[in-house]
């Protein structure tokens, strides 16, 4: 189900649409992460991709009142060159993993629950990560700084 | 059973389906959203290792989901950031076609 609402965010031509198979998308993800034990991960996804990051993005597209793009002619020979190049990607991608040994073993037990997960990541994240988790601080700084200065309008 | 090589063949697939998204599509937005099916892609691989890496303690190895939340909230300030740009090319050009924006196009 993720695949076929990837394919749709690809495919849609109609901006608004796009963006909705893409949440859709982002919601099965998180239920894989959740099938991996990793309950943390899947609720970062919900909460940051599936809520915040896809509201701004229909915001954007609302804010700029995007129309579906009918009157362009598609450029085959540019999209025919693009589906082959990732074409050629998945076809290597299959045979890397169809020759790694590991890809074939099934997932070990878990000898403990993760249902504390939480609590694992934020110690490591505050303990061996301390320095990175910092810099992402001061990344998401800038961005936002970035971000109203990009959008601020002249005033001078 | 569900092997490691399911996730990362699902994995590989998402991947592929991002790139063929910024290879074929020409609105910049719809740009950024398959760039972001391309960093899920990378996030869903590394939770399949996590997992797949028990540690002796019979947890799976939290190191991959430490980076897996980086590599989110970098996606999320980038997104920000190139939403911005995109607003503010649609102010000066009116348009979100990247056909259409060529200035440094020599």
């Amino acid at each position: 189900m993720m695949l076929v609402f990837g394919v749709a965010v690809v495919i849609n031509r109609n901006p608004v649409a796009s963006a909705l198979s893409l949440v859709v998308s982002f919601l099965a993800l998180a239920a894989l992460f959740m099938s991996l034990d990793a309950y943390f991960i899947g609720i970062i996804q919900v909460l940051v991709y599936a809520g915040a990051i896809m509201v701004l993005f229909l915001f954007i597209i609302m804010l700029l009142d995007l129309r579906a793009e009918e009157l362009r002619k598609i450029n085959w020979v540019a999209s025919a060159g693009g589906l082959a190049v990732a074409l050629a990607l998945m076809v290597q991608i299959f045979a890397v993993v169809g020759r790694f040994s590991l890809a074939k073993q099934t997932f070990p037990s878990l000898a403990r629950s993760t249902s504390d997960d939480v609590h694992r990541i934020g110690l490591l994240l505050f303990d061996n990560y301390n320095l990175p988790f910092q810099i992402i601080g001061v990344v998401i700084l800038v961005a936002t700084i970035g971000a109203v200065m990009l959008s601020r309008r002249e005033t001078r | 059973m569900v092997t490691l090589g399911d996730y990362l063949i699902v994995s590989g697939i998402l991947f592929t389906i991002g790139f063929a998204g910024v290879m074929v599509r020409r609105n910049i937005i719809i740009i950024l959203m398959a760039l972001e099916l391309m960093l899920n892609a990378a996030n869903l691989s590394l939770v399949a290792f996590s997992r797949f890496h028990v540690d002796p303690s019979g947890a799976p190895n939290y190191n991959a989901q430490v980076f897996v939340f980086f590599v989110i909230t970098v996606a999320a300030a980038e997104v920000a950031v190139g939403l911005a740009i995109v607003v503010a090319l649609f102010r000066l050009r009116r348009t979100t076609h990247v056909e259409d924006i060529t200035s440094l196009k020599f």
